[in-house]
């Protein structure tokens, strides 16, 4: 594998009950190329949790995923209301998720502690009223 | 612990999967918030839980578990059983509450397994 393997989704942000597909599809698609199964499921978890809050507060987005020897990075890009302090989100149990979103079994503050658990690396930019954009990063 | 034996405990009913109820199955959680599965399971093959849609098999799917119990008398939608069988996942539905259904597990052997991230 010399040429970096790259995957786009389209993360549909008007319901909730897509949300992951893209992260199922990846998981699927790393399988097919021989990824080891630990790997596989540090990524694909990361991404899930990364989809789901796409959907919850930014309306869907862009997610990119490029396999490189030894290497996967995930990049999800919204135009949602961004993040106005990264440090306080990172918090586990904060949440700016809305009630409903609770019933559907998410919305306990755990998705970017679990993002940042999961990978080697993981930067988020974000601009209020812009959007943001998390990179995460998984080596082996 | 068999899947047929779960099964059995948990006066389930088998929804799909049915040609799977022989493999064996070590560990379980039960949990409603799928973002605590995300976080703390680690290597449990079973998943019993109160929520009834597709992010359950999704999850389920995250963490390369084999089956999914649905307490309470739960009853999936077609995608969410189309989803399942798709992933290879066994999905029960049991009339027996939360804490009964996972306290008929374990007293006969089926364990919690361990933590992730401890």
């Amino acid at each position: 594998m010399s040429e970096p393997i790259r995957f786009h989704f389209d993360v549909d942000g008007e319901n909730f009950s897509s949300a992951g597909e893209a992260s199922v599809q990846v998981k699927r698609m790393l399988r097919q190329i021989g990824i080891p199964p630990e790997v596989i499921r540090r990524v694909s978890v990361a991404m899930y949790e990364g989809e789901i809050n796409m959907v919850i507060h930014a309306n869907g987005g862009d997610a990119d995923v490029v396999v490189e020897p030894g290497k996967v990075t995930i990049i999800l890009k919204d135009t949602g209301p961004g993040i106005a302090d990264i440090d306080l989100a990172m918090q586990e149990g904060y949440s700016t998720a809305p009630e409903n979103v609770r019933s559907l079994g998410f919305g306990a503050g755990m998705g970017l502690p679990n993002m940042k658990r999961y990978t080697d690396d993981m930067q988020i930019e974000s601009t209020v009223g812009v959007g943001t954009t998390v990179t995460m990063t998984v080596l082996f | 612990m068999k899947i047929s034996k779960i099964v059995e405990l948990l006066g389930a009913e088998v929804v799909c999967g049915e040609d799977r109820l022989e493999e064996e199955v070590h560990n379980a959680c039960g949990c409603d918030m799928m973002s605590d599965v995300l976080a703390y399971v680690k290597d449990q093959a079973v998943l019993l839980t109160g929520l009834c849609n597709l992010q359950v098999v999704r999850t389920a799917v995250m963490m390369d578990m084999k089956c999914i119990v649905f307490v309470r008398n739960k009853k999936p939608t077609d995608d969410i059983i189309e989803l399942a069988r798709e992933s290879d996942i066994v999905v029960l539905t049991s009339p027996k509450r939360m804490y009964t259904a996972c306290g008929a597990l374990y007293v006969n052997g089926l364990q919690g397994g361990s933590i992730a991230h401890q």
